[in-house]
């Protein structure tokens, strides 16, 4: 550089050698910047759901809604934002029977219902009444009550886009948690159960 | 008979097209009035379709898009503003249902962090541009003096060795 030549010569290198190793490292900077932003970034990449669209309706009051029974489960219908927030802590499942992860998710639903864990709401989601009745026919019906989402407008009002997606409902119907995709074993034990006794405090 | 049971088909069909021409909003049946309807295309395009997150609404077939169409189209045929519109959907779905972010301090970074990074590079390379014309400068100033004989024969020497 310009202002090392200016300095002056051969008598004592050792000891500006300290100097310039420091002045060196200098260089190293935009390399600890970079390994930063690419682990932040690789962090995010690699823990990150780019598939999961955070709820918008975490800890607000259930929305508006209210549902028809489904055909041929007209004692265990219909389904309103009313049935919700009676100072019963709840899961709403959103479900079809053309939905595959919805079929591996029911057996742990129907568990569930058998041990009493907790009320289980269901909201059929554009379904043809007729198939809704045969899938719950041959499976079981997990719910304390059912709507009939004919036309994905309840739906929408939850802010769901996909099935099956799951919420827990608070006493004071308030949502308090979103699990969007099936539910495992694991989910439930680890998760929503918890949350549930949590809740119940 | 035959003529009959005709009759009774063109007229089912006539029954069918009123009753489909009748439901109202079926997603993609432009309003009448082309002001609310452009207005409709507008919002469309900045939504976010959730299932291929990737596309509009209005450049998606899945079905929650064609719901969310379908709801756009009412809305704004109700009357509502664009605002209240993509507000209603946002309540729902969160900003990420909006395709352009909207600017709030959460995304300032977002929204202003190219920019300043930008400004702040600017800055960087001109206190470095003019540190080293600077030093230059000076360097040019304080010249050091011809080599003597002497260092001009040592100089020659090393480089001599150096070959």
């Amino acid at each position: 550089m310009a202002d090392e030549s200016t300095r002056a010569p051969a008598e004592e290198p050792a000891a500006a050698k300290p100097v310039s190793a420091l002045r060196r490292l200098r260089y190293l900077v935009p390399v600890f910047l970079f390994v930063a932003l690419a682990a932040a970034l690789g962090v995010q990449l690699l823990t990150g759901e780019p598939g999961k669209v955070p709820s918008a309706l975490i800890d607000k009051p259930v929305p508006e809604f209210a549902l028809p029974p489904v055909q041929g489960f007209e004692d265990a219908g219909g389904f309103a934002s009313a049935d919700l927030g009676q100072g019963e802590v709840a899961l709403v499942n959103v479900f079809a029977s053309w939905c595959g992860p919805c079929r591996v998710e029911h057996p742990l639903l129907m568990a569930l219902a058998e041990a009493g864990t907790v009320p289980l709401y269901g909201i059929n989601y554009k379904d043809t009444p007729a198939d809704a009745e045969r899938w719950l026919g041959r499976l079981g019906n997990p719910y304390r009550l059912m709507g009939a989402d004919l036309d994905g407008r309840a739906a929408i009002e939850w802010g769901v886009y996909g099935v099956p997606e799951t919420f827990v409902v608070d006493g004071a119907g308030r949502i308090r948690h979103r699990h969007i995709g099936v539910l495992s074993r694991h989910d439930i034990d680890e998760t929503i159960v918890p949350l549930i006794e949590d809740l119940r405090e | 008979m035959r003529i009959a049971s005709r009759a009774l088909l063109a007229a089912a069909c006539v029954l069918l097209g009123l009753v489909a021409g009748a439901s109202a909003f079926t997603p993609d049946e432009p309003l009448a009035d082309a002001a609310l309807e452009a207005r409709v295309r507008a919002l469309h395009a900045e939504l976010r379709c959730l299932v291929c997150q990737g596309q509009s609404i209005a450049d998606s077939n899945a079905g929650l898009a064609q719901d969310m169409r379908a709801i756009v189209r009412e809305r704004i045929a109700a009357g509502a503003s664009d605002e209240e519109v993509t507000g209603f959907l946002v309540e729902r779905y969160g900003d990420y249902v909006l395709l352009d972010p909207p600017v709030k301090p959460e995304t300032y970074a977002l929204w202003f962090g190219p920019a300043a990074v930008f400004v702040a590079g600017a800055g960087l390379v001109f206190a470095l541009l003019r540190r080293a014309r600077t030093a230059a400068g000076a360097a040019g100033e304080a010249r050091p003096e011809p080599l003597s004989a002497e260092e001009r024969r040592r100089l020659d020497a090393l480089l001599d060795d150096d070959a």
